[in-house]
C-alpha cells in the first residue's frame, strides 16, 4: 500500500511511521526530512494556492521547473497532499487522515491551528496515540509570542551575535540558519522519543519547541558559565572563535590562505612552531592575556604558509587545520572517499545533486534519490488509499 | 512516566559531541552511566574556561553531564573489563566518541559487543569517520568548521574566514547520534534487534550547509560570496543582515525593498523595484540602508517596521535579553544539586513535553560516584 520505497538501503528503523507535515520553510520541514531517511512516510500537507511557501522562496534564484532548489533540497522524500483547511469538508478528510498517522508537525504560530479545530486537544481525541508536535519561534506564552519566528530575528534576540567574530565588531550573525536547524533536530529527537514511548505504554504525547528555547540551550555552556561568574564571557579582540577558550584558539591568517589552530598548551606550540616571542607566557596566562599571546601568534604566522606550519603542527600531534573553502574540500580525497553526495531523480529527466542523510545504520549510508512532491502531487492517490 | 524510562545507556563518551546526546536523552528519562577513566576521568573535567570552577571541577563539565552517573574503569584491565561487560549486558545502549580503532584495540567493537549482546544499540561519533585519510586527525569542532567551508558563511568579505563562536558541529553531531539511536530503540521495541548507529563530525557539518551546500553543487559550483556590507547570508538578499542604529543594531530579515524605503522614507530605496536586484546589488542597496539607519534610534525604526509586519528585530546582548520579560516567561534555568550540595544555575533541557518543562535537579557525579552503588546493583 505505501508508495515503493525508492531507498537503497534495505530496512530502516521508520518503516511503517506515517507524518503528517504541516510546516512550512526550515525547521519543520528539516525535521520532516530527517524522519524520511530514518524511513517514515512523511507527507506534507499544503494549502492547495501556493503551498510550503518555500517553493516560491528561491536562494540564489535557482529553481527547478515551478519550485525554487531550496524547496527540493528539503523536501525530497516525501510525499505533498493540498487541503484547505477552512473547508469543513476538505477538514474532515484530514481529520481522517490524523485518524490513521503515527506524528502530526507543524510550525504554525501558537494559537493557528488551534482556531481550525487541530490543536492537540482536538487531535488527541481523534487519535490517542498520535504523536503530536509543534515549533514556534518565541513559545507559546508572552510578549514575543505574536513575534515572526525567523532565524536571523531569532539570532538577533536571543544573544546569539555575540558570540562569533571580534570582540570589536558589533553583533555578528552566523550566516546559516542555526535556530530551525537545531530546533528541527531536537523535534525529531523528541518526536522519536515518544514514538519509542508510545511503544511501551500506547499513550502519544505532545512535543513543543521554540526556535528561542532552542537557542539558548545551545548557549548552554556560556549562560551557565555566566550564571557562575556574572561575567558574561567575551570574544577575543584578536582571531576569536569561541568566547569560552583562552589562547591559541582561533583562526590565523598565514603567508597565502589560513590556519585553524585549537587548543594547544603554550609550551609545545612555542616549540613545535620555533616561535621564541611566545617565551613570555606561560598556561596559566592563556585567558589574562588571551590576545597579547594570539597578537604574536599572529604576527608570527604571517612568515610563511598553511602548509609549512601545519606540518610542524600535525608531526607533534597538535590539533591544527587548514582552512578550506567548498572547492578545495572536493578536491580532497577524503571528501571523495565519504560518499557525501547523492542524485535526486525529477520525474522530467533533470537530476538535482544534494546532500545525504550524515547517520549511518549498520554501516549503510542512507540514500533515497526520491524528489520533493509538487503541490498536491498526492492528493489523489492519498484520498484513495485512505478511504 | 518519562519517555524513556526504563532505558539504560552506558556512555563512553567525553567533551561535547557524545555528551551532549547523553545529556538529552537522560532529560528524557533515560538512565545515563558514563564510564571514566580513573583518576582524571571525561578530560572536559579540567576543561577550564576563564577561571571558572564549580567543586573544583570545571563548569562546563557540570552543565554538560548533570542528571548522569559516574562509574571509573581503566578499559585495560581485565576486572574492570568485566564490570564493564556486566554493565554492557544490563544495557539497551552502547556509546563512545573515541577515535576509530580504539573501542577495538579495547576489546569493546561492536562486532565484539554484538556478538555477546545482539541486541545492544551501539552508537559511535567520529570526526571524519572510520576509514579514509582523516581517520586520525582530532575531532575538534573549530578543525572541522576549517575544513568544511563553514567558516567562508561568516563576516564581511573583507574579513578572514570566520568561525562560529558556538561549537556547532559537536552538537550537531549530537543531535544526530541521538536521533540515530532514538530511531534505532523505535525499530528494537517490535524486533528486538539491535543497530550500530555511525555519525561522522564531517557529515554533521556538511549536513548543516546542505542548503547552500546543495545550491553551489548545482550551480556551476560557485563559491559562496559574503556580503560586503552587514553581512548576514551568503545566499540571501538585502536588506538580511545587522545594522547600527544610533543606540544600538537592529536585525532586518527578507523584505520588499520598496516597501522598506516607503516605510523608512528612505528615498533612495526607491530606484530597486526589481526583486531580482535584491540579491545582485545588495551590497549597494545595504550600505543606503545602512547610512540611513544610522540616523536614528533602533526603538525608533522598530515602532515603524513591526506594525507593517516588516521582519526586523532588536540586537540583545545576554544580559539585555535577560532583563526581558519574553526571556523570563520561558523560564529556561533551572538549578541543579550534587551530592556534595553544590548548587548549580544552568538551562533546562528545551523540549517541553505534554506541556511541561523537563526540570531534573540532579547535577553531575563526582569521579566515580556510582561505583559502589552500580558494584552492587549489577554484581560487579
Amino acid at each position: 500500500m505505501n508508495p515503493e520505497s525508492k531507498s537503497t538501503t534495505k530496512s530502516l528503523p521508520l518503516e511503517g511511521v506515517i507524518v503528517l507535515e504541516f510546516c512550512q520553510y526550515l525547521s519543520g520541514p528539516s525535521a520532516g526530512l530527517r524522519l524520511a531517511d530514518l524511513g517514515a512516510r512523511v507527507i506534507k500537507i499544503e494549502n492547495p494556492g501556493k503551498g510550503d511557501l518555500c517553493r516560491i522562496l528561491p536562494i540564489k534564484n535557482r529553481w527547478v521547473e515551478n519550485d525554487s532548489l531550496l524547496f527540493h533540497t528539503i523536501n525530497r522524500n516525501k510525499e505533498s497532499y493540498t487541503a484547505n483547511l477552512k473547508s469543513e469538508h476538505e477538514l474532515a478528510e484530514i481529520k481522517r487522515l490524523i485518524g490513521k498517522a503515527d506524528v502530526l508537525m507543524h510550525n504554525f504560530r501558537p494559537g493557528v491551528m488551534e482556531k481550525l479545530g487541530l490543536g492537540y486537544e482536538a487531535v488527541k481525541a481523534l487519535n490517542a496515540g498520535l504523536v503530536y508536535a509543534e515549533i514556534s519561534g518565541y513559545g507559546a506564552e508572552g510578549p514575543w509570542a505574536r513575534k515572526p519566528g525567523q532565524d536571523l530575528l531569532l539570532q538577533a534576540m536571543s544573544g546569539l551575535m555575540f558570540a562569533s567574530g571580534n570582540q570589536k565588531d558589533g553583533p555578528m550573525p552566523f550566516g546559516l540558519a542555526i535556530g530551525d536547524m537545531l530546533c528541527g533536530a531536537q523535534a525529531v529527537q523528541g518526536i522519536l522519543a515518544a514514538l519509542v514511548h508510545r511503544k511501551r505504554t500506547g499513550k502519544g504525547s505532545r512535543i513543543s519547541l521554540s526556535l528561542l528555547e532552542s537557542l539558548l540551550d545551545m548557549q548552554f555552556e556560556v549562560l551557565t558559565t555566566y550564571f557562575a561568574s556574572g561575567k558574561r564571557p567575551l570574544r577575543s579582540a584578536v582571531n576569536s572563535a569561541h568566547p569560552l577558550l583562552g589562547a591559541p584558539y582561533g583562526i590565523y591568517a598565514t603567508k597565502d590562505s589560513h590556519l585553524a589552530i585549537a587548543m594547544i598548551p603554550i609550551a609545545p606550540l612555542r616549540e613545535a612552531l620555533g616561535c621564541g616571542e611566545l617565551e613570555r607566557f606561560d598556561q596559566s596566562m592563556v585567558f589574562t592575556h588571551r590576545d597579547a599571546i594570539k597578537q604574536v601568534l599572529a604576527d608570527f604566522l604571517k612568515s610563511a604558509t598553511t602548509d609549512h606550519w601545519l606540518a610542524k603542527l600535525r608531526e607533534k600531534g597538535l590539533w591544527a587545520m587548514d582552512v578550506k573553502d567548498w572547492k578545495q574540500l572536493k578536491a580532497t580525497q577524503g571528501y571523495r572517499q565519504s560518499n557525501l553526495e547523492q542524485i535526486i531523480k525529477l520525474t522530467n529527466g533533470q537530476s538535482i545533486k544534494t546532500n545525504r542523510c550524515p547517520i549511518r545504520i549498520d554501516g549503510e549510508v542512507l540514500l533515497s534519490d526520491r524528489p520533493a512532491p509538487t503541490l498536491g502531487e498526492h492528493t489523489a492517490s492519498i484520498k484513495q488509499e485512505f478511504n | 512516566m518519562p519517555l524513556l524510562e526504563g532505558i539504560t545507556i552506558v556512555d563512553f563518551s567525553q567533551f561535547l559531541s557524545g555528551p551532549s546526546a547523553s545529556l538529552r536523552l537522560a532529560d528524557f528519562g533515560a538512565r545515563v552511566i558514563k564510564v571514566e577513566k580513573p583518576k582524571t576521568g571525561d578530560i572536559c573535567r579540567q576543561l577550564y574556561v576563564s577561571a571558572v570552577e564549580i567543586a573544583e571541577e570545571s563548569t562546563i563539565f557540570h552543565t554538560i553531564n548533570r542528571n548522569k552517573e559516574s562509574f571509573t574503569a581503566d578499559l585495560k584491565e581485565k576486572a574492570d573489563q568485566e564490570a564493564i561487560w556486566k554493565l554492557i549486558g544490563a544495557a539497551d545502549v552502547v556509546m563512545h566518541n573515541f577515535r576509530p580503532g580504539v573501542m577495538a584495540r579495547l576489546g569493546f567493537s561492536y562486532d565484539e559487543v554484538k556478538a555477546r549482546f545482539p541486541q545492544i544499540i551501539y552508537a559511535e561519533i567520529s570526526g571524519y569517520g572510520q576509514d579514509g585519510p582523516w581517520a586520525d586527525l582530532p575531532g575538534q569542532d573549530l578543525l572541522l568548521q576549517s575544513l568544511t567551508g563553514l567558516t567562508f558563511l561568516n563576516g564581511e568579505e573583507y574579513k578572514a574566514p570566520t568561525p562560529m563562536g558556538i561549537s556547532v558541529v559537536d552538537l550537531l553531531a549530537g543531535t544526530q547520534l541521538a536521533q540515530g539511536i532514538l530511531a534505532a530503540l523505535y525499530r528494537k521495541e517490535d524486533t528486538g534487534r539491535g543497530s550500530l548507529v555511525q555519525v561522522s563530525m564531517l557529515e554533521s557539518a556538511m549536513d548543516f550547509q546542505f542548503e547552500v551546500f546543495t545550491t553551489f553543487l548545482n550551480d556551476g559550483e560557485e563559491l559562496p560570496q559574503r556580503s560586503k556590507v552587514n553581512h548576514g547570508h551568503c545566499y540571501i538578499a538585502a536588506p538580511y543582515g545587522v545594522y547600527e542604529t544610533k543606540d544600538g543594531f537592529l536585525a532586518l530579515a527578507m523584505g520588499n525593498i520598496v516597501t522598506l524605503g516607503d516605510l523608512l522614507a528612505c528615498e533612495e530605496l526607491a530606484v530597486f523595484d526589481d526583486p531580482k536586484g535584491w540579491f545582485d546589488r545588495r551590497d549597494e542597496i545595504k550600505a543606503v540602508l545602512a547610512a540611513h539607519l544610522a540616523n536614528n534610534t533602533t526603538q525608533h525604526w522598530l515602532d515603524i517596521l513591526e506594525p507593517a509586519d516588516i521582519w526586523c528585530a532588536k540586537v540583545l546582548d545576554m544580559e539585555a535579553m535577560m532583563e526581558e520579560e519574553g526571556y523570563q516567561v520561558l523560564e529556561m534555568e533551572m538549578e541543579v544539586r550534587t551530592t556534595n550540595g553544590d548548587r548549580i544555575r544552568t538551562t533546562r533541557c528545551p523540549i517541553r513535553v505534554n506541556g511541561e518543562r523537563i526540570l531534573p535537579g540532579r547535577g553531575a557525579p563526582f569521579l566515580g560516584e556510582h561505583n559502589d552503588a552500580l558494584a552492587r546493583e549489577f554484581g560487579l
